[in-house]
């Protein structure tokens, strides 16, 4: 079984203030690309902060080790949250997230192996968990240490590839496997239970052979202790997140249309001071 | 698979009938396997028509099956290959090379990770099953796909060299291949290159432009042909992709008439990858794209659609006759 990754450098309070951070760079990459996706963005932003800054064993330095731990964001287009993340782990200069859809610019709208960090290309839903899996025994045949993460999207269940995963993964008790799922009940067309509904997940997931924890994906100390190890040896991980699309900011939470609503330079200005007064009562909370 | 004349004129070359590529295929992965652990071969409930049963056996720690679940192949193959594994997918080409082709697309050949793709029973290799088991189009939509390479070998000798090229290569490979027994049609002495077609028979009346199966027939019509005084060349281009366009463009301004052949459809092959090679070099020859047609494939064994669409020492004569008259 893989083994207990965690990196307690940083307190929860710190965390969710580089949350906030992190969702104003998020806010305005999109607002300086004139695209993106919003809602999704943020409402995995949290996930990918606890990932990358308290469980995942990779770094810059580190990115080439073949023992580092391996993350795919399957659900790609949510890749203006992960390049923020990215870019305040040092993987490239924060400065380039002004580049994002920018002619002749690496920072495509969706994540691609030319960015720093960056694992596979992946923007294309149904795709991330097979190549988990491909992962995961890799490592499995080695006896490597490392562990594989993998972040989908709710509505991107309805591909069919997820489920001939789902088999696979239990079928060879990858334990070295996590895959999490950004519960936040919105695609682009609505609500996930009205274009096609998948409930109840966690029992389909357990139903496939996987031990599955239910959280709250914005909860630093729930997201930690279900990401920070394997939830059962022998068993491939499914953490389904209940998050709220777009996060943060009061008129993007729960409103399907910022799935990629762009902010315009009023909306920008109050997201990010809605953001800002955040993280003046967080500094406020002893 | 071939007539009587055909043959007798097999025998008159001294070609020597071999196993079939697949067998040959599969024998050379599993001599590499054992010397590499890090190859890994990936099916789909193919391993039995993959002929890697016996891989399976000798080296189990080196295959993973992954049930009748194609996307799921093509996504654990590339996801293997991006920790370090030479993994090979093995998988028919019909189902591989349609219900996969998003994996193909994006997480092998966008992510640029080196795993190798092996449409097993391509063509129509399958025969009388079927227009649901037939690749006609796998040539056509991966040649359209950025980065990677498309081998298809004529004979034993090349299926061998283009596994061990593919076993190699630091980037995407894919090679498709049937399973009936071939003709060897190598001399010895024979170098493969990848990317490099291979002269099989000098002569400037007509070129046969030819990929997989249907070499040996361009190499019996050539050798027919000769008998009535008609010079043909022969090339067997096994890497569609990337073309040699050296040997193309050689071909078409020293040849009279050019004449393809392919197991696949017309459309978006060997012929038109050709076509647009000689025009855009200004080079103007008759020409013949010989492969099968955009209409329902006529039912069949392999050997049957091949004679149809006249995919046949006798066919290939005859239609390199009328582009000379």
């Amino acid at each position: 079984m893989a083994e207990y990754n965690r990196n307690d450098s940083m307190t929860d309070k710190e965390l969710q203030l580089k949350a906030v951070h992190l969702r104003k760079k998020t806010l305005e990459a999109i607002f300086e690309a004139g695209a993106g996706h919003t809602g999704g963005g943020l409402s995995c932003l949290d996930i990918l902060n606890v990932l990358y800054n308290r469980v995942l064993n990779v770094s810059p330095e580190t990115f080439s080790s073949p023992v580092r731990d391996r993350y795919v964001q399957s659900k790609g287009h949510s890749v203006e949250a992960l390049y923020a993340v990215l870019a305040d782990r040092g993987f490239f200069p924060e400065a380039d997230l002004k580049t994002i859809c920018h002619y002749q610019s690496h920072m495509v709208g969706h994540p691609t192996r030319h960015i720093h960090g960056i694992e596979m290309n992946t923007g294309a839903l149904g795709h991330g968990l097979p190549i988990c899996i491909g992962m995961a025994l890799a490592g499995k045949m080695d006896s490597a240490s490392y562990r594989v993460f993998t972040l989908l999207g709710d509505g991107e269940l309805a591909e069919g590839s997820n489920w001939e995963a789902g088999l696979a993964a239990a079928h060879y008790k990858l334990d070295n496997l996590t895959a999490i799922i950004d519960h936040n009940t919105l695609q682009i067309t609505g609500h996930t239970r009205d274009v096609m509904s998948n409930e109840p997940l966690d029992e389909k997931w357990r139903a496939f052979g996987w031990a599955v924890k239910v959280i709250n994906g914005h909860d630093y100390v729930q997201l930690t202790e279900a990401l920070s190890k394997p939830a059962e040896a022998g068993k491939p991980t499914c953490v389904i997140a209940n998050t709220v699309k777009g996060r943060g900011v009061s008129f993007m939470e729960n409103v399907a249309k910022w799935h990629h609503g762009v902010p315009s330079d009023a909306e920008l200005k109050q997201a990010l001071a809605e953001l800002d007064l955040a993280a003046a009562k967080l500094k406020e909370v002893a | 698979m071939f007539t009587p004349a055909a043959k007798a004129m097999a025998e008159k070359l001294g070609l020597k009938m071999g196993r079939a590529n697949l067998d040959e295929f599969a024998a050379t992965l599993e001599e590499l396997a054992k010397v590499n652990p890090n190859i890994v071969a990936v099916t789909s409930d193919s391993r039995g028509s993959g002929k890697l049963a016996p891989f399976g056996k000798n080296l189990p720690k080196q295959i993973v099956e992954v049930g009748i679940a194609e996307q799921n192949l093509v996504g654990i193959t590339a996801g293997l290959a991006a920790c370090g594994k030479k993994s090979f997918g093995v998988s028919p080409s019909c189902f591989l090379t349609a219900r996969s082709l998003e994996q193909i697309k994006n997480d092998i050949c966008y992510s640029d990770v080196p795993a190798v793709l092996i449409g097993i029973s391509s063509g129509t290799s399958y025969g009388a099953l079927g227009t649901t088991h037939h690749s006609l189009h796998d040539l056509a939509v991966l040649r359209a796909i950025n980065n990677l390479t498309i081998i298809v070998p004529a004979d034993n000798f090349e299926t061998r060299e283009a596994i061990k090229f593919a076993a190699m290569a630091k980037k995407p490979v894919f090679v498709r291949f049937g399973k009936a027994a071939m003709f060897g049609l190598h001399k010895p002495e024979t170098k493969f290159e990848a990317g490099k077609a291979i002269q099989l028979r000098d002569g400037n009346d007509v070129a046969f432009i030819a990929t997989g199966e249907t070499v040996v027939h361009a190499v019996l019509a050539a050798a027919q042909l000769a008998e009535r005084g008609i010079q043909a060349r022969v090339l067997s281009v096994h890497t569609v992709k990337p073309l040699d366009t050296e040997a193309i463009l050689k071909a078409g301004r020293e040849c009279r008439a050019i004449v393809t052949v392919e197991e696949h459809m017309v459309h978006g092959g060997l012929g038109e990858a050709v076509a647009a090679t000689l025009l855009q070099a200004g080079v103007g020859k008759p020409f013949r794209i010989v492969g099968i047609p955009d209409e329902e494939t006529v039912p069949g064994a392999q050997a049957d659609i091949f004679r149809h669409y006249g995919i046949s020492m006798e066919g290939l004569s005859q239609i390199a006759h009328s582009l000379l008259k």
